[in-house]
C-alpha cells in the first residue's frame, strides 16, 4: 500500500493520517508562510498567511486536513500577493519600527515580510495607542507590536495552566489582556520560567536587562531567510524552552 | 452609591443570586453578565473579579467575553444609555439629526458619558425596527417613531431622571405591521397542534415529510433543512467529561442581526407558539430532549412574554417531562439573551455564545449535527424555518413542496423598508418577482433594492424582473428600498462601518480589512478620494473574499462591490481629478490646537480646508 499524498505546487508530498497540509508541508521541508502557527499548539488558522489554494477553493492550510491526491497551490504570485497584504494591515494595525526593536532579526512579522518582498506598508497607519506594561520585574510587555497570534494565551493555558493572558475587545478594537485585576503582568503568576514567555513570535514579551546580545546583522533571520529554515520552524516543540531570540 | 454607581461593599451581596441563578455553571457566563450589569449598572473590574472566582474561570477569560460584547460595559455607561439604531433606514429617516439633536439638547457629546455621569448617546447597529424608525434603544428598551418632538421630549425625561416605566408607553410601542399574509402569517392553530401532529406521524415519518417538503433554510445560506435533521438524528452524541449525559439539541437562532431584517422579531411577538412547536417537532425528529432559543439582545423586550408562553406550554403538557402524555418524550427550551454581537447570527459563533464565550465562528468541519452545543449533535434553525417546519407537521411535506418554485418551495417572509408607502411585513410564494413586490409596498420611484441586508445583493433597477428564490435572488429577508433621490454611495459606507463594528477581529483580513475600507470610504465621502481608492476597495475585496475566516467577512465588501459596478457614478462624483491625495489633512490637524487655544480665524487655518464643503478656511 502506498502512502497517501497530496500534490503541492505539483510536487507529491506524503502525509499521516490525521495530518493537515501544513504539518505535511513542514514535515517535507516545504515552507509555507505562517504566523500564528507553532507545531506544538492546536492550529487556529486567525492570522490568515498560511492560505493556500486546495482543490481550487482557498482554505487555510494550518487547519486543512490533508487528503490523498489533494492538488494544493503555495507558492505562486497570487498567493503571495494575498499574503504580502495580510502582513501589510498587520503592519499598520500596530505600531512596528523595526530599527529600534529588539527583536529585529528575530521576528516572524519582519522576516516574512522580507521572504515575501514587502517594500512599504503601503496603508495608512492606524498608529494605536497601546501603552507598554513594565510592571513585571523580569519581563517588559510591548504590546505596540502585538500581532493577536494567542501564540502565548494558548501556551499559557495549555501548557503553564496559568492563563495569563487573554484576547479582549472586538473587531479592530481586539487586543491582548493579562490576567489581574489591575490588568499589570505583576500582578499576575507569570514568571520567565513560563512557556508562554518564550513563545512570541515578534517583539512584545521581552527579557528585562537584557538587550541586542547579539548584535543586529548576525541574527537568526538576518543570517538565513526564514523560508530556508522550515526544519528549525517544524522542530519548535513543548517539552523544552524554546531556545530564545539571540541566540540563533 | 459610590461615584462608579455601585455599592463595592455590596458586590458580593449583589452578584451571588445572579450566579446561584445559573447554577454557577461556567457555560451560563454570558448570561451572569448580562444579569449582573443588570444589577450593579455596569461591570466594573472588581464584579469580572467576583463572577470569576465564584464560576472557578481565570479573570482574563471572563474580562475577554466582556470585552467582546456591544452591549457590555466596564466602564460607568451613563445612568441613561441612548443608542441611536444606525442602520441606512433609519438615518434616512433622519436618525442623524435627531441624534445631534438630543446630543445639543443635553449637552453632551457623541459616545461619551455626561460629566454628572447622567447619560451617553451612541449609535448601535440596526435594532431591527426599520419599519417603523428611526428607532433608538434606552437602557437596552426598544425605542420606535423617533421625531423631533419626540427627541426634545426624551431629553427631557432623561435630565429630570424619570425612571423608564414612567415615559409614555406609546414610545415602546413595537407594530407587526404585517402587510401581506400568506400560508404562514395567515395560519391559526391553537399551541401545540403541530407538536401532537408530530407525535402522530412519529421521529421517522417526520423527517420523510420534511425531505418531501425540501424545505430550505430561511436565515439566508438555504441548507436543506431535512439533511441537517437527518445528520443529527444519526450522529453520536456522548456522555461529557463533566459527567453531563449525552444529548442532542435543538437551537432556534433568533439572533436577528442582518441590518433591515425584522420577520423574526414579528414571529416571536405573535407566532410565538408557531416558533416553539417547530423547536419541539425538531427535537421530537432528532431526539433532543433540550431546546435553546438564542434571542438578539435588542429585541430583549420580548422576553417577559416568551418566559410566559414556556411557563404557559409547561402547565398545559406541551412542555417539560411526558410531553402530550407521551412517556419518555421529555423537551424543555431555555432562553438565552446575546448582548449585541452580529456575527453571533452565524451558527458556530452562536454556539460559543451559548456556551458562554466569544462569539468567534469556529473551525468547520465539524458541523454542529455532529459536534454543536457542548460538542453534541445540534440542529441550528432559524425561527421562520421552525415555523415553516411546524407547519410541514400539520400539512404534510407534499403540500408544502407544491408552494414556491421547485428549487424553493414554501413561502418567504421579506420585512421591507425604505422608500416605500408601507414598510412591514410581506409574505409571498417563493418565486415572485422583484417588480411585484416593489409594486405591492408602494415603492414609487426605486432606483435600487438591497436585498437580503448588507451581505445580500444590490439590485439595480434593470434587475427588477428577477426573482425572489434560491436559484436566482436569495434572501434571509431583508428587502431595503432607495428611491432615485437616495446616494448610493452612503449606503454603501454606511455598510461599510456596519462591517468594522461587528467583526469579531479573529481573524487578519476580516479585521484589519473592514477598518481600511471604511476609511477609504471616508475618504471619498470627504472629497480626497482618488480611483486610488475604488482600486483599494477592489484589491481588500479580492482578499476578503478569499481569506477570510467566516461568512462575515466575505461577504463585508459585497455592498461596495456592487454599488461600484452598478451606480458607479455616485462614486466618481466625489473623486478629486488627481492620481492620489492623502488622508492626512493638515488643517484638521490643528483642530486640537485650535480648540486648546480658543482661535478660529482665518490664520489658524490651513488652505487645503478651502476646498473641503462645509469648512470656512
Amino acid at each position: 500500500m502506498t502512502q497517501p499524498s497530496i500534490l503541492l505546487d505539483g510536487q507529491p508530498v506524503p502525509f499521516a493520517d490525521g495530518q493537515t497540509i501544513m504539518d505535511a508541508a513542514m514535515a517535507a521541508d516545504i515552507f509555507i508562510p505562517h504566523l500564528c502557527h507553532h507545531p506544538e499548539f492546536k492550529p487556529q488558522g486567525s492570522c490568515k498567511l498560511c492560505t493556500v489554494k486546495a482543490s481550487g477553493r482557498y482554505v487555510s492550510a494550518c487547519t486543512m486536513p490533508a487528503r490523498d491526491g489533494m492538488e494544493v497551490e503555495n507558492n505562486s504570485p497570487d498567493l503571495n500577493d494575498k499574503r504580502r497584504t495580510l502582513l501589510q494591515m498587520l503592519f499598520v494595525e500596530g505600531n512596528h519600527f523595526c530599527p529600534s526593536c529588539e527583536k529585529s532579526g528575530n521576528c516572524m512579522l519582519q522576516a516574512l515580510a522580507y521572504e515575501l518582498e514587502m517594500l512599504s506598508p503601503h496603508f495608512d497607519q492606524f498608529y494605536p495607542n497601546r501603552p507598554v506594561d513594565a510592571s513585571h520585574p523580569e519581563v517588559l510587555l510591548d504590546f505596540n507590536r502585538c500581532i493577536l497570534c494567542e501564540l502565548c494565551v494558548r501556551a499559557s493555558r495549555d501548557v503553564d495552566g496559568k492563563s495569563v493572558f487573554s484576547l479582549s475587545g472586538r473587531g479592530i478594537d481586539k487586543h491582548l489582556i493579562v490576567n489581574a485585576e489591575s490588568g499589570r503582568l505583576a500582578d499576575s503568576d507569570f514568571s520567565w520560567a513560563d512557556k508562554a514567555a518564550h513563545v512570541c513570535p515578534v517583539g512584545v514579551i521581552l527579557r528585562k536587562r537584557e538587550g541586542f546580545a547579539v548584535p543586529i546583522g548576525k541574527r537568526r533571520y538576518d543570517v538565513e531567510p526564514i523560508g530556508m529554515q522550515v526544519e528549525r520552524l517544524a522542530a519548535r516543540s513543548a517539552g523544552e524552552a524554546y531556545e530564545d531570540c539571540g541566540e540563533g | 452609591m459610590s461615584e462608579e454607581g455601585f455599592d463595592a461593599g455590596r458586590l458580593d451581596e449583589l452578584l451571588r443570586p445572579v450566579v446561584d441563578r445559573h447554577g454557577g455553571e461556567p457555560g451560563q457566563l454570558v448570561q451572569i453578565l448580562r444579569e449582573a450589569q443588570g444589577v450593579v449598572g455596569y461591570l466594573p473590574a472588581a464584579a469580572l473579579t467576583a463572577i470569576a472566582r465564584a464560576l472557578g474561570l481565570p479573570r482574563a477569560q471572563v474580562e475577554g467575553v466582556a470585552g467582546f460584547y456591544s452591549f457590555f460595559h466596564l466602564t460607568p455607561p451613563g445612568r441613561y444609555r441612548v443608542l441611536f439604531s444606525d442602520n441606512i433606514t433609519d438615518r434616512m429617516l433622519g436618525s442623524g439629526e435627531l441624534l445631534d439633536r438630543l446630543c445639543n439638547k443635553l449637552w453632551v457629546e457623541r459616545g461619551k458619558v455626561s460629566e454628572d455621569g447622567l447619560v451617553s448617546v451612541d449609535t448601535t447597529s440596526c435594532t431591527g425596527m426599520c419599519d417603523q424608525g428611526p428607532a433608538l434603544l434606552v437602557n437596552g428598551q426598544a425605542l420606535t417613531r423617533l421625531s423631533g418632538e419626540r427627541v426634545e421630549r426624551i431629553g427631557e425625561l432623561i435630565r429630570a431622571q424619570a425612571p423608564l416605566a414612567d415615559w409614555p408607553a406609546e414610545y415602546f410601542r413595537v407594530d407587526d405591521n404585517i402587510r401581506r399574509r400568506d400560508t404562514l402569517l395567515s395560519a391559526e392553530w391553537p399551541a401545540g397542534a403541530a407538536l401532537r401532529a408530530a407525535i402522530a406521524r412519529g421521529g421517522e415519518a417526520m423527517l420523510a415529510e420534511m425531505k418531501l417538503s425540501n424545505l430550505r433554510g430561511r436565515g439566508g445560506a438555504g441548507f436543506t433543512t431535512a439533511i441537517k435533521w437527518e445528520s443529527a438524528r444519526r450522529a453520536e452524541c456522548h456522555a461529557e467529561a463533566d459527567g453531563r449525559p449525552a444529548a442532542r439539541y435543538v437551537v432556534c437562532n433568533a439572533d436577528e442581526g442582518e441590518p433591515g431584517t425584522f420577520k423574526d422579531r414579528v414571529l416571536l411577538a405573535s407566532y410565538a407558539d408557531l416558533v416553539f412547536d417547530g423547536m419541539s417537532v425538531a427535537a421530537l425528529t432528532i431526539g433532543a430532549r433540550q431546546g435553546l432559543l438564542y434571542l438578539r439582545g435588542e429585541y430583549a423586550y420580548l422576553l417577559p412574554a416568551l418566559r410566559e408562553n414556556l411557563e404557559r406550554r409547561r402547565r398545559s403538557g406541551l412542555l417539560g417531562r411526558a410531553v402530550c402524555g407521551q412517556a419518555g418524550l421529555d423537551f424543555e427550551i431555555d432562553i438565552h439573551v446575546g448582548a449585541g454581537a452580529y456575527v453571533c447570527g452565524e451558527e458556530t459563533a452562536l454556539l460559543e455564545s451559548l456556551e458562554g464565550k466569544r462569539g468567534i465562528p469556529r473551525i468547520r468541519p465539524p458541523f454542529p449535527v455532529t459536534a454543536g452545543y457542548r460538542g453534541q449533535p445540534t440542529v441550528v434553525n432559524n425561527v421562520e424555518t421552525l415555523c415553516k417546519a411546524a407547519l410541514i407537521a400539520l400539512r404534510g411535506g407534499a403540500w408544502f413542496a407544491g408552494l414556491g418554485t421547485k428549487q424553493s418551495t414554501g413561502t418567504k417572509l421579506l420585512s421591507i423598508s425604505g422608500d416605500v408607502e408601507t414598510p412591514g411585513i410581506y409574505e409571498y410564494p417563493f418565486g415572485v418577482s422583484v417588480n411585484q413586490v416593489l409594486q405591492d409596498c408602494g415603492a414609487g420611484n426605486a432606483q435600487a433594492v438591497q436585498v437580503s441586508g448588507p451581505s445580500g445583493i444590490c439590485l439595480a433597477m434593470h434587475e427588477f424582473s428577477r426573482s425572489i428564490a434560491f436559484e436566482d435572488v436569495p434572501t434571509a429577508g431583508a428587502f431595503m428600498v432607495f428611491g432615485t433621490h437616495r446616494d448610493m454611495f452612503e449606503v454603501a459606507r454606511n455598510f461599510a462601518h456596519f462591517f468594522r463594528h461587528e467583526s469579531c477581529g479573529f481573524c487578519t483580513p476580516c479585521r484589519v480589512g473592514t477598518s481600511l475600507v471604511a476609511n477609504c470610504m471616508d475618504k471619498i465621502a470627504k472629497g480626497l478620494g482618488t480611483q486610488y481608492e475604488i482600486n483599494q476597495v477592489f484589491k481588500i475585496h479580492r482578499l476578503l473574499h478569499a481569506a477570510s475566516h467566516c461568512g462575515l467577512g466575505q461577504a463585508a465588501c459585497n455592498p461596495l462591490f456592487d454599488t461600484l459596478q452598478k451606480f458607479r457614478p455616485a462614486y466618481e462624483r466625489r473623486l478629486c481629478s488627481l492620481d492620489f491625495e492623502p488622508a492626512f489633512d493638515l488643517d484638521q490637524a490643528l483642530a486640537a490646537a485650535r480648540q486648546m487655544t480658543g482661535r478660529d480665524d482665518p490664520a489658524a487655518h490651513f488652505g487645503l480646508a478651502a476646498r473641503l464643503p462645509g469648512v470656512t478656511p
